[in-house]
């Protein structure tokens, strides 16, 4: 007789409501006509507060099921709040932002709310295959985000980029995915890293191959060089609220993956690959750092630095076992408030029609609007490493982590490479406040949505980085679900 | 009963397969094509995890590929809609002719 193996659907029950949210969506607006529809937004933002409710409800919880294949534990429960936290963000922001474009409003919250059930489902994924799956969910969503303002010929352009260099990255995770599953006859992370421990050598070899060609396609998703150049180009012609969700969900979600493949199933093979995301995170911070400072669109500007955030990011990888881990996670927490933060006021600087993305666009706001001058001065420092705020914390951790595993130089040339980055955060601060200028803006309180965005994430920036500790106990508890 | 054709020759051909779609990817200029390129190297994989289902004499590497022929035949339809409304507004499908973002 055929035995149905036994089931915990508690394991999917976040994944399950961010879907129904996403299937709600759409049905509700087949029956909905008319201009105002902020409604559609709103119920996705209920989807998302429900998820973290029951992801705080589950934090007790810890089981693996679906074969082996996905797992509640405070590792992906963490990271459901973290994508709660920041799809909430984003779709506060889009309800402003689309009143300006000619985007059917549809389509777009309920791809953005699938693309985030992808993310939820790559964090709890505990198996190669339900992780490529799960992955895919939230890269074809974004795909067509980013081209879904269709008569815009940047957003296309962005679109096929974004397409051309995803689907490219993911042929060379999945050849990554088969000569694991070669090596080891297996692709549950636990029977991974069970076979791979006992690996006679040519095996070794061949899942060491596996290894770095899965390296190559995470290398793409997070944008760390050599496999940025995609990056600057979608970051600049996405519609701003998507490359907000692509820099912050994407990457975490990403980055949630990374850590669990690479300390969970190739946690054997570390010795193998600990330098040589040293030598990629080394090169990410350097590269993207030198390069945001020649940027004169706010849009690439942001992608550069998004891209020497991964960079540090994998230093917490590369000091994993030491603290590094839950270091990126905090991290992770640190750079969703700051940079949606940013884009937020992206997008309040931007007007139908008028997009101000030039740094130059800036010149003279932070006197004529103080409060959107003191946000944008809150996330530019942040993002620079200044005490007290969040990004000083975050870095603290990052790489005091580093020099503790015993990669003093990469730990010291990673600040000096963050130094270069104060040059162009306070570059957009001084164009703010040192400069005049003449660009109108709509007034915030006719953008109310935008407004409550920009104070939740100045609010989490300043609390959190004042009060980092009980942030970052949470973070060492998530990670140590892990191990 | 005739000698069975060892696996690492399977996992040789789909390497070179995938070369040959990698190869495709950075030279070749329509995006069309460029994606047919993608989708062989997509298909390379899954000679290997056939050849290793076979291997090892389990039917797990056959539902991989099932599960990776769903993912192309999705990312087929998201990539051919946006091709089509990049060519309605530009008329071009060639790489180099898009590029009004740089810097």
């Amino acid at each position: 007789m055929l035995t149905i193996p036994e089931t915990s659907w508690l394991v999917v029950l976040p994944t399950l409501i961010v879907v129904g949210t996403g299937l709600l969506i759409l049905l509700v607006d087949l029956w909905s006509e008319g201009p105002d529809r902020d409604g559609l937004g709103w119920l996705g933002i209920a989807g998302l507060v429900v998820t973290g409710i029951a992801s705080v409800a589950l934090w007790n919880t810890h089981e693996v099921s679906f074969s082996g294949g996905m797992a509640v534990d405070r590792f992906a429960l963490f990271f459901n709040l973290l994508f709660c936290l920041g799809g909430i963000l984003a779709l506060l922001m889009s309800m402003n932002y689309l009143e300006n474009t000619d985007i059917r409003v549809g389509d777009y919250y309920s791809l953005t709310v699938f693309s985030i059930s992808g993310m939820v489902m790559m964090a709890a994924a505990t198996d190669l295959i339900v992780f490529f799956l799960a992955l895919e969910v939230m890269s074809i969503a974004i795909y067509a985000l980013s081209g879904i303002w269709r008569r815009q010929l940047r957003a296309n352009e962005a679109a096929l980029k974004y397409f051309i260099s995803g689907a490219f990255a993911t042929g060379f995770l999945l050849f990554g995915i088969a000569l694991i599953y070669g090596a080891t006859g297996a692709t549950d992370f636990a029977t991974v890293q069970e076979k791979l421990a006992a690996a006679p050598p040519e095996l070794r070899g061949m899942a060491t191959a596996g290894m770095a060609l899965l390296l190559v396609g995470f290398g793409f998703k997070v944008a760390a060089v050599p496999f940025h150049f995609w990056a600057p180009d979608v970051y600049e012609g996405a519609p701003t609220s998507i490359t907000a969700l692509m820099a912050v969900g994407v990457k975490a979600a990403a980055f949630a993956s990374f850590a669990r493949v690479f300390t969970d199933a190739l946690g054997p093979l570390m010795p193998e690959w600990r330098e040589v995301v040293a030598a990629l995170a080394l090169l990410t911070m350097v590269v993207g750092n030198f390069l945001a400072v020649l940027q004169q669109n706010i849009k690439r500007m942001l992608a550069y630095s998004s891209i020497a955030h991964a960079g540090y990011l994998m230093v917490g990888l590369v000091a994993v076992n030491d603290g590094g881990g839950a270091a990126v996670l905090f991290y992770l927490l640190a750079y969703t408030l700051m940079n949606l933060g940013a884009f937020a006021v992206v997008i309040a600087v931007g007007r139908r029609g008028q997009p101000n993305e030039q740094i130059d666009d800036y010149a003279g706001l932070g006197f004529r609007y103080p409060g959107l001058g003191a946000a944008m001065s809150i996330f530019m420092l942040s993002l620079a490493g200044f005490p007290p705020l969040v990004g000083f914390a975050g870095k603290l951790y990052i790489f005091s982590a580093a020099v503790h595993a015993g990669y003093v130089k990469l730990a010291v040339l990673g600040v000096l490479s963050s130094v270069v980055s104060v040059y162009y955060y306070l570059g957009v601060l001084a164009k703010m406040y040192m400069a005049e200028g003449t660009t109108l803006l709509d007034s915030p309180s006719s953008r109310p949505y935008l407004f409550a965005c920009l104070l939740i994430a100045a609010a989490g920036t300043v609390l959190v980085g004042v009060f980092p500790s009980s942030a970052y106990e949470l973070a060492r508890q998530s990670f140590a679900a892990l191990g | 009963m005739t000698e069975m054709v060892p696996t690492n020759y399977y996992v040789f051909l789909a390497a070179a397969l995938f070369g040959i779609g990698t190869a495709g990817v950075l030279t070749r200029r329509n995006v069309i094509v460029i994606f047919m390129s993608i989708e062989l190297m997509l298909n390379a994989v899954n000679l290997v995890f056939v050849a290793f289902a076979r291997h090892f004499q389990s039917a797990e590497g056959q539902a991989i590929v099932f599960l990776v022929m769903i993912v192309a035949a999705a990312e087929a339809a998201v990539g051919l809609a946006i091709f089509i409304s990049i060519f309605r507004n530009r008329e071009t499908l060639n790489a180099d002719e898009i590029n009004l973002l740089k810097g």
